[in-house]
């Protein structure tokens, strides 16, 4: 059962061919079975999920109307506030947290009916690539156990990829959804920026992130899309404009007449044979769709990734601040003696992890005074320019493509210790973060040099998300074909049922 | 060594920049639902945005964008038709989120002024003030440092935080330097805060109560040598919790700064508090390194532009200024220029307004506030405005008097009852059994009496000397328990002794 898509799951639902509880116990056994190696939760709600399933399956029985995901189950990413379940952002200085109140998608995900089964790992309040980050150590690729699932949602990834949650909730703010989609062999969209409610998400970079939905296939992702989309009052940077209709697009699939840019700056040098090979293959398919492949040119995205990483810290360092031992999480230092001061440093010294003081540093240097311009101010600029490219190159065509990550899915370890080359993976991701468009992964095959799965990129104009559907469903259908079956069956199954 | 405040003046003219802090009076705070009203249990006006929980998001509240624009019109600003939030970094227990969200370089407001005037020995002179900015901003919570002697962080054992206040809607008013007040920098000083009070009091967009905190104002004060045009260096004086206050603390500054200045010595740009007790400023933390704030725009806020019909409707709700208000009733009551001031500084004027539109004589309306009430207000220590007496009262009593129901002296019975929360006028009188006696053979046969007992004084009057009636009066108002009106009294006594 656990190896359908959301979609079939939740037609077995309707049919009454199974029930919430049974699917819902049934994923609860596969994270058992599984997740000892992948270690994708943080926790695992089992009694609250099989009540959740209980309760969606008795309105089911008393033939109420519900929504189309209604009893299907679903990996959370922590870092997102779950009213009574432990929160922490993969950070220690969150532990034990439990946060009071429910983050605007958890509200949506629990109207829909949909069963939260846990929350899944992350890199610590999402800084970062590939989950290392996480202060409760990091999560496994299905795919390969001694390889990274990609971050900073790789939690998610891993969890949707090895069976444990058909679908899954992530957070983009640099591609922290599509990168470890890609490397993971599954869909994840980030949806345009502000399309989604930020309330209740644990922030890193306000004017970046965006939470988004994961799934083995493009038609469950855009029905998970449609439930967690909306305008929220509780967000003054929600979009209020009615939802893009991602569920129409995906089960439509049609690129017939459509134009498909490639942006030059996006390919070639620094990308591996074996993602160019399957990211070129997939336009191949897309042309002979019928849709009309050019090349279109943004010259900024040169300075994407510094750009970003000037943005992000900035703003991380100011989101940051409030974790001061004060109201809730960690407290360290405390007694007699101690200053509110000294218990900030201790706590903040303990709590937070290396590449998040990497960052609240870069962030804290680059708004000082005397240096904001420079930084900052430039950051914005470019960013501004960024929106521009876009802007020229959506004017000649419809939705703009590339390669989610430059790699495939690296060793555990790797690249920890030189963030630079981990920072050099977002490459491509970045630019829809900087401009607040939306984009989305899907998996375009395995590397021939690695056998592992390739991300190929689709990106859209802002609420313009269907775009990135209607293009992803009729490729994934191109591909499905060619493959013969899911390319998912080609991953080791892990001991668990599949 | 110790100077007096001529020899300062003599010597040095003094710059003003003042910062007024106004908490809005909005139901709900600036980022959240939560209620802003004051005195409540410490951390039960409180949400995850306001606790800064992770995840929580601001939210604007327009009602607080309406009042920072009254403001700004009443201050005679410009309106910016695009303004945006930024975050003022710093850490501090008692600010949830560990920065302030403020404007930065761009207010929502700017460049406007007030016109204020004062009694001066050369007459009334008039300043004007000039407007820097209004900006809105959000307060922080509250500190309570336990043990320790001072109550201040330093030296207690402990401290408590009470997040009630944290995102209650400040708005800041910043004024531009005030050169050229010389000697009456305290004064100016004192009557732009009180001017502003008016003007945000009529605007109802504060409570403006100094001791309450409601509306704080920070006093830059620096001196430069007479004719000289280089400013010196400023301190910022803040806790002044009264006009009073400002007044001396600006005073107290000015003498501090001359006497550095006079012993060679330089003057330190910091923040000082200002000690009720002593009139004197103490050293708070130091400004000479320069705090950096980091600011930077609020992602999580998009800019505010108000739209320029909301404005132009807004514009047309203003309250006529408090100035000219002053002026008209001065002129349409006929008041004295020290009656007028007297009501001014006792705070009466809009109760005496309200009276006399509810029909009463103004000076009749005037003269019960300012005099019978305000003593029993000052006798019990409250303000007028906590007595239990109301214009309406005022307006009923009046009425009384003029239909001759009560003498003035029965009045002061019906205002001690109506204070005493024995009900209306009506029920008081009632209550009471208070009435004029206006029966003039009851008066008659009083007067006959008292004429008998102090015959001497009777046959002084019947002589031609006047002035002695008062004491018989005075006695036919006593026989008659105070129920008589005197001047019919006073009539008919000349008359029985052939004086009239």
């Amino acid at each position: 059962m656990i190896n359908k898509t959301a979609a079939e799951m939740a037609g077995a639902l309707a049919k009454g061919e199974t029930t919430s509880v049974a699917l819902t116990q049934a994923h609860l056994d596969q994270i058992s079975a599984v997740d000892s190696k992948v270690k994708a939760f943080l926790h695992v709600d089992t009694a609250g999920a099989l009540a959740q399933a209980k309760s969606v399956d008795a309105k089911i029985a008393a033939g109420e109307k519900l929504s189309p995901l209604a009893g299907v189950p679903l990996a959370l990413k922590d870092i997102l506030a779950q009213e009574g379940i432990p929160t922490t952002a993969g950070s220690k200085i969150l532990e034990g947290w439990k946060p009071p109140y429910d983050s605007t998608v958890v509200a949506k995900l629990k109207a829909a009916g949909i069963v939260i089964l846990g929350k899944t790992n992350m890199d610590e309040f999402a800084m970062g690539s590939s989950t290392e980050n996480s202060s409760y150590g990091p999560t496994f690729n299905p795919w390969d156990l001694s390889r990274t699932p990609g971050g900073s949602s790789g939690g998610s990834a891993a969890a949707v990829s090895s069976f444990q949650a058909p679908i899954a909730i992530g957070s983009d703010t640099g591609g922290s959804i599509r990168q470890p989609a890609a490397l993971t062999g599954i869909v994840g969209v980030r949806p345009t920026y502000g399309a989604v409610s930020r309330y209740g998400l644990i922030a890193y970079s306000s004017s970046l992130d965006q939470a988004g939905p994961f799934g083995r296939t493009v038609l469950d992702t855009a029905l998970l899309h449609e439930v967690i989309a909306g305008h929220d009052a509780k967000d003054a940077t929600s979009v209020n404009a009615p939802v893009p209709a991602v569920v129409a697009a995906a089960k439509s699939g049609d690129v017939k007449g459509m134009k498909i840019g490639v942006i030059k700056q996006l390919q070639g040098e620094g990308y591996q044979k074996g993602v160019q090979t399957r990211f070129a293959e997939s336009l191949q398919i897309l042309a002979g769709l019928g849709a009309e492949i050019i090349e279109v040119d943004c010259p900024s995205f040169e300075y994407a990734l510094a750009a970003y990483y000037l943005i992000a810290p900035s703003e991380c360092s100011s989101n940051l601040a409030r974790f001061d031992a004060m109201r809730y999480g960690l407290r360290m230092g405390d007694g007699p003696g101690a200053s509110a001061e000294s218990v900030m440093n201790a706590t903040r010294a303990a709590g937070f992890g290396k590449e998040v003081k990497r960052r609240i540093i870069l962030g804290t240097y680059a708004l000082s005074s005397g240096y904001y311009d420079a930084y900052y101010g430039s950051a914005q600029k470019i960013r501004t320019l960024i929106i521009q490219d876009y802007a020229k190159a959506f004017t000649k065509a419809d939705v703009l493509v590339s390669p989610t990550a430059p790699t495939t899915a690296y060793k555990i370890g790797e690249k920890v210790d030189d963030p630079m080359a981990m920072y050099l993976g977002d490459v491509a991701t970045i630019p829809v973060n900087l401009a607040g468009i939306c984009g989305m992964s899907l998996p375009a095959g395995l590397a021939d040099e690695d056998n592992l799965p390739v991300g190929f990129q689709i990106m859209a104009p802002a609420m313009q998300d269907q775009r990135l559907y209607q293009t992803g469903a009729a490729l994934e259908a191109a591909l499905l074909s060619k493959w013969g079956a899911p390319l998912l069956t080609k991953a080791p199954a892990l001991g668990g049922v599949r | 060594m110790t100077i007096s405040y001529d020899d300062v003046i003599a010597k040095y003219d003094p710059v003003l920049g003042l910062e007024v802090h106004v908490e809005l009076n909005t139901e709900s705070k600036m980022f959240c639902g939560c209620s802003t009203v004051f005195g409540a249990e410490p951390n039960t006006q409180t949400c995850p945005v306001c606790l800064a929980l992770p995840g929580a998001l601001p939210v604007v509240n327009e009602k607080a964008i309406e009042s920072s624009i009254k403001i700004g019109l009443a201050l005679n600003c410009s309106i910016a038709p695009r303004s945006r939030f930024a975050r003022k970094n710093y850490f501090y227990p008692d600010m949830p989120k560990n920065f302030q969200i403020s404007q930065y370089d761009e207010p929502i407001c700017f460049d406007g002024f007030v016109d204020i005037e004062i009694e001066t020995e050369e007459g009334p002179k008039q300043f004007r003030i000039e407007i820097e900015r209004v900006h809105m901003e959000e307060d922080t919570g509250k500190s309570l440092h336990v043990g320790g002697a001072t109550g201040r962080i330093h030296g207690a054992d402990y401290s408590l935080l009470d997040y009630n206040r944290a995102g209650i809607p400040l708005v800041e008013i910043v004024t531009k330097i005030v050169p050229g007040t010389g000697k009456y920098a305290p004064e100016v000083a004192k009557a732009f805060v009180a001017e502003l009070r008016d003007i945000l009091r009529g605007l109802k967009v504060s409570d403006v109560k100094m001791e309450q905190g409601s509306l704080r104002c920070d006093a830059n004060v620096s001196l430069m040598p007479r004719g000289s045009d280089v400013l010196g260096t400023r301190s910022e004086t803040k806790n002044v919790n009264s006009l009073r206050s400002l007044e001396r603390a600006i005073r107290g500054e000015m003498i501090r700064h001359a006497e550095l200045l006079n012993d060679g010595k330089k003057v330190k740009q910091e923040t000082r508090h200002f000690q009720e007790d002593t009139g004197l400023t103490r050293s708070g933390r130091s400004k000479e390194q320069a705090e950096d704030y980091r600011y930077f725009p609020e992602p999580d806020l998009v800019p505010v532009a108000p739209a320029a019909a909301w404005i132009k409707e807004i514009r047309a709700t203003l309250p006529e200024r408090p100035s000219i208000r002053r002026k008209r009733l001065k002129e349409e009551w006929a008041v004295p220029d020290k009656e007028m001031a007297a009501m001014i500084n006792a705070d009466v004027l809009d109760i005496v307004e309200e009276t006399v539109l509810l029909g009463s004589d103004p000076t009749k309306a005037r003269s019960w506030w300012l005099g019978e009430i305000s003593r029993i207000a000052n006798d019990s220590n409250v303000g007028i405005a906590d007595l239990s007496i109301t214009p309406k009262d005022v307006a009923a009593i009046v009425a009384l008097v003029a239909q001759g129901e009560l003498t003035d002296k029965l009045a002061r019975q019906v205002i001690e009852g109506v204070i005493a929360g024995e009900g209306s006028p009506a029920e008081v009188v009632a209550k009471r059994g208070i009435k004029v006696v206006n029966d003039d053979g009851a008066l008659m046969t009083a007067i006959e009496k008292v004429c008998a007992e102090q015959s001497e004084t009777a046959e002084k009057v019947r002589a031609g000397h006047l002035p002695a009636a008062g004491a018989l009066i005075g006695a036919v108002m006593k026989e008659t328990k105070g129920q008589a009106d005197a001047a019919r009294v006073r009539e008919l006594l000349l008359g029985h002794l052939g004086q009239a």
